[in-house]
């Protein structure tokens, strides 16, 4: 067996075991830390068929910026797990049925309808560059989408600012109408005839 | 090398576990954003795969704008969870019931 075939097995597995281990763990961050390990082995597979920047990109991105995101909020919010997981294990039977239905049909799908040789076209010359070639085709090509794209980021932004935020009483802050209106005589007050 | 439809068949059990997590975790609504994410990530593999075998780039573009979509969808995800707790004290889905839909 190719020395490839073997990383695919390996990495194919952790990424299998770490997935069903974010769905059934107890605690909300070991989920998380799972994920963040599955994410991690999709990356390493992505690899291995020359996607580089991709792999990058989804380490940086999402290891870095999403699950650090999604670590906080976990650790922020003071949850009751143990209400949370009251009928865990009675929804087995539905998801179970669900998960193995949509899989079977899904590689039988597959097995028979690429069951022929499709190999890899194999690796690229070694002066390809995997992200100068990417961004060749999404800056010319794909350049709307890439900026629709940025607007979807900005939009983002926004409405995560616009939902979480609240004023609250305690807190000190200028009010810029009356800053604005006032006048000298309400801030300079001479005292006279002090003897 | 590794043939095309190991890469189709791991996507496809990547994406019936986040579906089982769907129908498990009906109560955390993490754990439901999570399976969300892994979903994504089955799709994800899908298009990188078919962007090598068949050697058409367009897939990895479509793999990155998915990562954008899906990094604001989290994003925003993780907000309206964020708000809800505080009006709540609770991320159980069951408790979501004041619209009355």
């Amino acid at each position: 067996m190719a020395f490839p075939l073997i990383l695919f097995y390996v990495f194919g597995f952790v990424l299998l075991a770490s997935a069903l281990a974010v769905i059934l763990v107890r605690n909300p961050v070991h989920a998380a830390l799972f994920l963040v390990l599955a994410f991690v082995t999709a990356s390493a597979l992505w690899l291995l068929i020359y996607a580089e920047f991709l792999a990058i990109t989804l380490v940086l991105v999402y290891v870095g910026a999403v699950m650090v995101l999604f670590l906080f909020v976990v650790m922020m919010l003071d949850i009751d797990i143990a209400k949370l997981r009251e009928g865990f294990w009675g929804n087995l039977p539905l998801a179970a049925v669900v998960g193995v239905l949509m899989a079977g049909e899904m590689v039988l799908l597959l097995v028979r309808g690429f069951s022929g040789p499709v190999m890899s076209p194999g690796a690229p010359p070694p002066n390809f560059s995997n992200t100068k070639a990417l961004g060749q085709v999404i800056y010319t090509e794909y350049v709307f989408a890439f900026e629709l794209a940025a607007v979807i980021l900005l939009v983002a932004i926004v409405a995560a600012i616009a939902i979480t935020l609240r004023s609250r009483k305690e807190t000190k802050y200028q009010d810029p109408r009356t800053q604005l209106s006032v006048k000298a005589g309400d801030r300079l007050k001479i005292v006279k005839g002090m003897k | 090398m590794i043939p095309l439809n190991h890469y189709l068949i791991l996507g496809a059990l990547l994406f019936a576990i986040g579906v089982v997590g769907i129908f498990m975790n009906r109560k955390n609504l993490i754990i439901l954003l999570m399976a969300i994410e892994l979903m994504l990530l089955a799709v994800n593999m899908n298009f990188i795969a078919f962007a090598h075998y068949l050697g058409d780039l367009s897939g990895q573009v479509f793999v990155f704008f998915i990562l954008t979509v899906a990094a604001a969808e989290s994003a925003i995800g993780l907000a309206i969870l964020v708000a809800l707790f505080r009006n709540l004290r609770s991320i159980d889905v069951e408790d979501l019931g004041s619209l009355k839909g």
